[in-house]
Formats: structure tokens, C-alpha cells, sequence
């Protein structure tokens, strides 16, 4: 256990923050997890509360703060409709690494972080290593999305319905590249994220393709680590201070115009966590971080409003429908974009569900810790996906792709689930 | 309230699981919205169903527990703020409707359904339920019923009691006791729902309420109008209602409530309009047709120097997006938003205005007004930093004079938001001694032991 001056300190340091609650409730309406428990310690007010309580010694139970803090999605629905306007997501990673100082990151977490995330190359060979015996741990669930269970792992995974490693890593089959700008006088950064590089490499290949197709220059650099967001939700800013470092190493200062991710989280990750949490860095780091996250794009969003993709009139052939990650479109106001390059071909038109922008449930390791809960709040939104009949349903997201594979496979449902960038790229 | 076997008791009541005693979870349910301190309860309950409710105050009145009902805990005034050490029961899982019936139009409902909810389960079936609350997208109707809560459409639709037929509830000894009736007509005995309707959980517990319905109306239309002057905005709204025009709202914003409005949603309002009037008039469509001719008609008179009548769906939208953005708009200015609902007889208004005016000038504070002028209910809102001393005491003089001012008017302390905690001091000056010893007479009555939300309305 730490200093608990220091928390109060720590604490203090966000009290305009926390100050800007007025405790109207209206949290209510929109918080995911507050629908399915009811409980007011699982919304933004509660939680706000219970900070300002804690910071102000009306509380001391710091432990029991963090466990409420813990079970919170991250989606931003909260802040996205705040009356007064209440940062609530940056309010709570902050929070999340104050009370981690104080109460200590466990040896799991220290062990994933400290020592294997931050070390990419590591953590490479790791995963190399784990797709080549995943056979031998797991059993096929569900050909049509092809995940499978893994009985051996089930005091960790439950029944999950778990989208395999892919056998060869992206990064794997492109180390780096670095092409000029083609016809569009464009050139990008390429940031695939871990998911896209070790089980969706898919989408990589995607981007890949759509970039060659529109002339697009790519810069993909080797050595790329891990946007941080899970060592930030985990509270341990010190592994996430050393990943954008990582990261800032691999593009910071390099010539091309955007960096794109096709990672919703990884995008809102760079583009408003880091300048957010980069408050108490060097003013050089400050500066380079700014000048980079300035810089970041949704894939979706570079496509439609840069390179100019439009949607074919009167879009008709199979019907998708989208889930709108809330890392996009609460977090980032995309939206259209999406939807835009689906329909940029004529083969697939949107069939829109009720409640399109309301989180899946995923929330990174909340589905770890959380699980019963995620998965109410995930199927609820496989409901309103298969109530549109359509064939598909696209997203923007490789962790909402992950849950939405595992909310459909275990209902045996037949809904593809795909990266709108994947659907775009198979029509050209 | 610190004995284990108490909490063994309720435990053994309601499961373990519906019963939270960690200091986190007290914490949760020490606070409501109003800007007051919280108070630590001893224990959180939450009943499985309404039977469970009558067995938790059997309990409590045995032990002598002070009980606090939540349902949403939206209140403004303090009224689910709990006693220390008391108990908090939980009602917002309570959310079955039990019944919409169109032919007799009504709807029974436990107490923690969602107004929001409520109302567009019963518009789904052609009928109406106009009581909306700001809060109403995560109100209970319970609360709605305990607070007398009101909304936009008061005016012309009236308010929460306006809609109250019947009720069940339990008393402070767990007694389960029913009134009212599914009949428009019902004289059966003492109007006990009218005694129960805005008792802030002071006489006794709701299980299940019985709502009145009403036909939508067919039509609607929404008109702005702009004004120079607020006694002109004033002279707008005397007129209208002279004219025997009910609209089914008639809002009103002040200068610097539109100011802010326009700083922060840029929906083109005119920043130099001293006053702006928000009008709705609603009901058969000839009838609609006629009433927003005379009522535009009654602006221009009335020296509005702008008005703009909504066209179409989107237009209308974008009348009421400025009403419906101006509290939050407000309480982004600053850390502290107190949002106080003192209310005059309408024909005051312009004396209500000024009146903030001057207090706002000698308390040297920030105030935007806004509200429903047509029913006289102004939300002065007074932006502030609660951790500031020093200015906190000028919001509390300001609160104060406020009253005073509406009272000096033959107006009264709260139009929709109750009185709690935070104006249980003031109540002697609106009503007078014999009112409160009266209401004090009948607390104790039905609640010997005062465990049922003590402190609120009448103090003790």
C-alpha cells in the first residue's frame, strides 16, 4: 500500500475535474453498465462521487474506490452527453493511475505490462509461440466464425468464443514499408494496432490494398508497440509512458501527412488520450506528442474526407449493418464515414439497427473482469444486430469485432462479422 | 445501525446481494442533486418487489431506522438525501408496467419506471402522459408522484398530480394501505393519493400508481419571439392568456441565459434580444391554425421586434434545441450550477426579472434566468464554485433574497422541485406556524416514530 497523501495529492490534481459534476443523475440514461446493475457506483456520478469523497477524506477506502472505478467500459457515453460538459473517461484513467500508485499493480498486470508489453519484440515472439500451440489448447466452437473455446483456459476465458491468432503476424509478412505518394499526393503512417497484427491481419492487408488502389503512399514502420490504452485502463502510466515513447521513436518527425489506424481505440487512443495524459511530461515530449496526435485518423474517416470516397447512389446489393465503436463515433464524432465507404461500391447497402451507438460491451479487459456483464450488454446489441437480417455486420473496431464474433458465434447466428475497410477493399 | 444482526436481518429478507453496507456503496447513496453536503447512510436496501417493500419498514419502524426512498436521485432540493446513519431503500428496480389500458385510459405502474420510458410506452399506444420533467429520461414516476415534478407543458397539461387516479402504498408500520380508484369518478373515502402526492417520502412508501392518460393532440405549432425589453416578453404572456390561449408551453430565456445559449449551441439566436419567448400551441389542427395567428399577432402587438414560426418538423426542432440546451449550456460556465425554481404569479414577471437583476448586482453573482413564463416558475440559475468560501456565502445571501423576493410577490418557494432539506428553513415564512404545527400534527400520526424521511418539508 502507498502514500496516502500522495493519493490525496494525486487525487486533488483532477478536483476541477471532478468539481464540474452536478450530480444531475442524467448519466443514467446512457451508461451501459448501469442499465444491466442499476447500481449507482457503476455510473459516472457515482464514481465522481466517490473520488471526491476519497480526495476529500470523507472516505478512505481506496481499494474499494478502485473496484468501482474498474467497472466502467471506458465508451465515453457519459462524457459524450454530460449536461456540463464533465470529462468523465480522462477523469477516470487519471484516477486509474493514482489509485494503481497507491494500491500497486498486480503481479499479472506488472508482468503483462512492465514485461512483456513495453518490450514489442518480446511480445512478439510470445504470440508467435502461442498461435503455433493454440491448437493444442483450444477446440474448434463455431466453423462459420471460425473461434473456438478453450476448455484448458476456461478459469480465465469462460466459454468465450475466441477469434484465433493468426498463424502468420502482419508485422511478420511486412517488417516495414516505406512507398512515395502515389495520384493522390498522399502520404500516410500506417499503425495497425496489436489486434490487426495478431489475429485481424486481415484488415492490414485491407488497408494495404486500399492504399496501393487510390495511390496512396504507405510508411509503415518496423518496431511499433502498443498504443498504451490497456496499461492506461490498468492504471500503470509508467508502461504506458514507455509505449508512447516507443512509438513516438517510430513516427515522430517522419514525413507523411496522416497517420491512419483502422483500430478505434487505437486512434482515440493517440489522437486525445495522449495529449491528455502527456499534461506532467517534458515540454519536448509534449510538443512531439501534440504534433503527432494532430496528425491521426480514423481509416474510414481518411478515405471519405481526404481521399475523397463517396457512396454510389441508390446503393442496393446485400444489406450490412454497422455498430458504431464508441471510440469512433462518441469519442471521435465519426460516423458518416463508415457508413460511406460501405456503400462507395454498390454491392453493399446500410441496414441500420436500433441503437447502432451504443457500446458492444467489450471495454478491453472489462470483458475480462466483467464478463457476465459484458456479455448482457453485448447481447443486447446481437439482438438489435440480427433483428435487421442483414448478412453482415460491419464495425470499425478489432475489439468491438472480437465481442460482436463471440456474441453471434455463441448464438450460432450466421452474421459475418468484418472491418468496414475489408468490405470496401474487396470490391476494388 | 452498526448491529451485525440488523444487517442480518435484512440480509435474511432480502439476500445477501440486495444488501450493501461498504463504505463505497453508502457513499453512493449519501447525495442527490441538490447542492448540499452528503450524509452517510448506515445501509443500502434494494427490495426484489413491492411485497419486500412493507417488510423493510416493518423493520425499520421495529428498530427505529430512518428511511430515505431513491429512485433516480435526481432530486434538487434534498429530499433523498438520507439521515446519518439511516437507511436508503432503492426503488429504481422496480420497473414493471403493470398495465396501460387504453379503453379506460390509464396506466398502473410500480414505482421506479422510468418517466421517459413510461410516456413513450403509453404514446406507442395513441395516448399521452404530459408530465416532463427535465430529468424525465431517468426520473421515476415515483419520484416524479413523492416531488409533485413538473416540466415544460405545466401550463396548459398541469402536473404530476394533475395525472395521479389511485395508488397503493405502505406506511410506516408496513401496512399496506390502497386509495383512489381506475374511475374518473371516486369519492370512496379520504383523498389520501392527494395527501401522499409531493410528501417527499414523509408518509409512507409507493408500490404501485395508478396514472390518468389523455389523447395526444393531433397538431402542433412552435413559434420564437424576440424582444427588447423583458416587461414587453412579459406583456406578451398576460396577453396571450387574456386572450383565453393556452399554449401548452410559453418558456422564457433572459439576455444572459441566450447569450450563453448561442455561445455554446450557435442555433442563431439574437444576442442583443433582451428576452426571448418560446411558444407552443397544440390541439386539433383548425384550432392550432387559429391560436398561432392570434398569438403571433399578440407578439407583434406586444412589441416583439422578431418572430419565427416553425415551418416544419426541423424547424420546430431547432426552436426548442435553444430551450433544451440552456441549462447545460449554463453549467458549463462554471463548477457549481445552483438551479433554483422560486415561482410568482406570471403577471410579476418583469418584477421577477428585475429583481434577479438587483440581487445578481449586489451579490456581485452570476445569474441566467430561464423558464416557464407562462406558468411563472423561473429557473434562476446561479453559476458558481461551491469550494470558493467566499463567494459561497454570496450565493447563499442570493438564495435567500430570491426567496424573499418571490414571496413578496405572493409567489412561493418551489414551483416543481420540492423542498427537502434546502428549504425546510424557509417554509414558516410562505405558510405560516399554524401550517407547519397542522402537517407536524399529521407526520406524527402516521408516522409515531419519524423514521420516514426525517428532517424534510417541515424540519424536526
Amino acid at each position: 500500500m502507498g502514500d496516502l497523501k500522495r493519493l490525496h495529492r494525486l487525487l486533488m490534481d483532477i478536483d476541477d475535474m471532478l468539481a464540474g459534476c452536478m450530480r444531475c443523475g442524467m448519466c443514467q440514461s446512457v451508461c451501459p453498465v448501469f442499465a444491466r446493475t442499476l447500481n449507482e457506483g457503476d455510473v459516472a456520478r457515482g464514481k465522481i462521487a466517490l473520488l471526491e469523497g476519497l480526495s476529500h477524506q470523507m472516505i478512505s477506502d481506496a481499494e474499494g474506490v478502485k473496484c468501482k472505478l474498474d467497472k466502467c467500459l471506458l465508451c465515453g457515453s457519459c462524457s459524450a452527453s454530460c449536461p456540463s460538459g464533465v470529462k468523465a473517461t480522462d477523469i477516470f484513467l487519471k484516477a486509474r493511475a493514482a489509485l494503481t500508485e497507491y494500491t500497486g499493480l498486480s503481479p499479472v498486470k506488472k508482468a503483462i505490462f512492465r514485461g512483456t508489453l513495453t518490450h514489442p519484440e518480446l511480445f512478439n515472439r510470445l504470440v508467435d509461440m502461442g498461435s503455433k500451440f493454440q491448437g493444442i489448447m483450444t477446440k474448434k466452437a463455431n466453423a462459420y466464425h471460425g473461434t473456438s473455446c478453450a476448455p484448458m483456459l476456461s478459469s480465465i476465458l469462460g466459454n468465450r468464443q475466441i477469434v484465433p491468432l493468426a498463424s502468420k503476424p502482419f508485422r511478420k509478412s511486412h517488417p516495414s514499408m516505406d512507398t512515395p505518394a502515389g495520384k493522390s499526393g498522399l502520404k500516410v503512417a500506417f499503425y495497425p494496432g496489436c489486434l490487426v497484427d495478431k489475429m485481424y491481419t486481415g484488415i492490414g492487408e485491407a488497408v494495404l490494398k486500399v492504399m496501393k488502389h487510390h495511390g496512396v503512399g504507405v510508411f509503415l514502420p518496423a518496431n511499433q508497440a502498443c498504443c498504451g490504452m490497456p496499461a492506461l485502463a490498468s492504471g500503470d502510466t509508467k508502461s504506458f509512458e514507455k509505449l508512447v515513447d516507443l512509438n513516438l521513436n517510430c513516427f515522430s518527425g517522419k514525413g507523411f501527412d496522416v497517420l491512419v489506424t483502422p483500430c478505434a481505440t487505437c486512434t482515440a487512443t493517440l489522437k486525445k488520450v495522449w495529449p491528455m495524459m502527456a499534461e506532467n511530461l517534458d515540454m519536448k515530449r509534449r510538443r512531439e506528442i501534440d504534433a503527432l496526435s494532430a496528425k491521426v485518423m480514423d481509416i474510414n474517416q481518411f478515405l471519405v474526407d481526404k481521399v475523397g470516397v463517396r457512396p454510389k447512389d441508390g446503393a442496393e446489393g446485400r444489406a450490412v449493418t454497422f455498430h458504431d465503436p464508441c471510440h469512433l463515433g462518441k469519442s471521435l464524432g465519426v460516423f458518416s464515414q463508415p457508413r460511406t465507404l460501405i456503400q462507395a461500391s454498390g454491392r453493399y447497402h446500410i441496414k441500420e439497427m436500433q441503437d447502432a451507438n451504443t457500446c458492444c460491451g467489450s471495454g478491453g479487459s472489462f470483458n475480462l473482469q466483467h464478463y457476465e456483464t459484458s456479455t448482457q450488454i453485448g447481447q443486447k446489441k446481437r439482438d438489435n444486430i440480427v433483428a435487421t437480417q442483414a448478412e453482415i455486420v460491419a464495425t470499425g473496431c478489432p475489439a468491438c469485432m472480437m465481442q460482436l464474433t463471440d456474441m453471434l458465434a455463441s448464438k450460432g447466428d450466421k452474421v459475418r462479422v468484418k472491418h468496414s475497410i475489408e468490405l470496401y477493399a474487396e470490391t476494388l | 445501525m452498526k448491529k451485525n444482526s440488523l444487517v442480518g436481518a435484512f440480509k435474511d429478507l432480502l439476500g445477501a446481494e440486495n444488501v450493501m453496507e461498504s463504505e463505497t456503496d453508502r457513499m453512493n447513496y449519501a447525495y442527490d442533486a441538490a447542492v448540499l453536503a452528503p450524509v452517510m447512510p448506515g445501509l443500502v436496501v434494494r427490495p426484489r418487489n413491492t411485497e419486500d417493500i412493507g417488510a423493510i419498514l416493518k423493520l425499520c419502524n421495529e428498530n427505529n431506522i430512518p428511511v430515505t426512498v431513491r429512485g433516480a436521485g435526481t432530486n434538487l432540493s434534498g429530499g433523498t438525501i438520507p439521515s446519518m446513519g439511516g437507511l436508503v431503500m432503492l426503488t429504481n428496480g422496480l420497473q414493471r408496467i403493470i398495465e396501460i389500458n387504453e379503453a379506460d385510459m390509464y396506466a398502473i405502474v410500480e414505482p421506479g419506471v422510468i418517466t421517459a420510458q413510461l410516456a413513450s410506452a403509453v404514446a406507442a399506444k395513441g395516448l399521452f402522459y404530459p408530465p416532463d420533467p427535465g430529468s424525465q429520461t431517468v426520473s421515476t414516476i415515483a419520484g416524479n408522484v413523492a416531488e409533485n415534478a413538473g416540466g415544460l407543458r405545466g401550463l396548459k397539461y398541469g402536473v404530476s398530480k394533475d395525472y395521479v387516479m389511485g395508488m397503493e402504498f405502505y406506511d410506516a408500520t408496513g401496512t399496506h394501505v390502497r386509495t383512489g380508484s381506475k374511475t374518473v369518478k371516486c369519492v370512496t373515502g379520504f383523498n389520501l393519493a392527494g395527501l401522499m402526492t409531493a410528501s417527499e417520502g414523509c408518509f409512507g412508501v409507493y408500490s404501485q400508481i395508478t396514472l390518468k392518460l389523455v389523447p395526444p393532440p393531433k397538431a402542433s405549432r412552435s413559434m420564437m419571439a424576440v424582444y427588447d425589453s423583458v416587461d414587453q416578453a412579459a406583456e406578451t404572456v398576460a396577453a396571450i392568456i387574456a386572450a383565453k390561449i393556452i399554449p401548452c408551453t410559453l418558456e422564457f430565456m433572459d439576455n444572459f441565459t441566450i447569450r450563453t445559449v448561442e455561445d455554446f449551441a450557435k442555433v442563431g439566436l439574437p444576442t442583443e434580444a433582451k428576452a426571448l419567448l418560446l411558444i407552443e400551441v397544440d390541439g386539433h389542427p383548425a384550432q392550432v391554425e387559429d391560436e398561432a395567428a392570434e398569438v403571433e399577432t399578440i407578439c407583434k402587438a406586444n412589441g416583439a421586434s422578431r418572430i419565427q414560426v416553425a415551418q416544419n418538423a426541423e424547424e420546430r426542432n431547432k426552436v426548442w434545441e435553444a430551450r433544451r440546451t440552456a441549462l447545460s449550456a449554463l453549467a458549463k460556465l462554471r463548477p457549481t450550477t445552483v438551479l433554483e425554481d422560486a415561482t410568482v404569479p406570471r403577471s410579476r414577471i418583469p418584477d421577477m426579472v428585475r429583481g434577479l437583476d438587483a440581487i445578481a448586482a449586489r451579490h456581485k453573482l452570476t445569474i441566467g434566468t430561464f423558464g416557464h413564463a407562462g406558468d411563472g416558475n423561473l429557473h434562476p440559475t446561479i453559476l458558481c464554485d461551491k469550494r470558493d468560501r467566499e463567494e459561497w456565502h454570496r450565493v447563499e445571501k442570493g438564495v435567500e433574497e430570491i426567496f424573499e423576493l418571490a414571496l413578496g410577490m405572493g409567489g412561493t418557494l418551489s414551483g416543481e422541485h420540492g423542498i427537502g432539506l434546502a428549504k425546510a428553513g424557509f417554509m414558516e415564512k410562505e405558510i405560516g406556524r399554524g401550517s407547519i404545527e397542522f402537517s407536524r400534527k399529521i407526520k406524527r400520526a402516521v408516522d409515531p416514530k419519524n423514521i420516514l424521511n426525517p428532517g424534510k418539508i417541515i424540519g424536526g
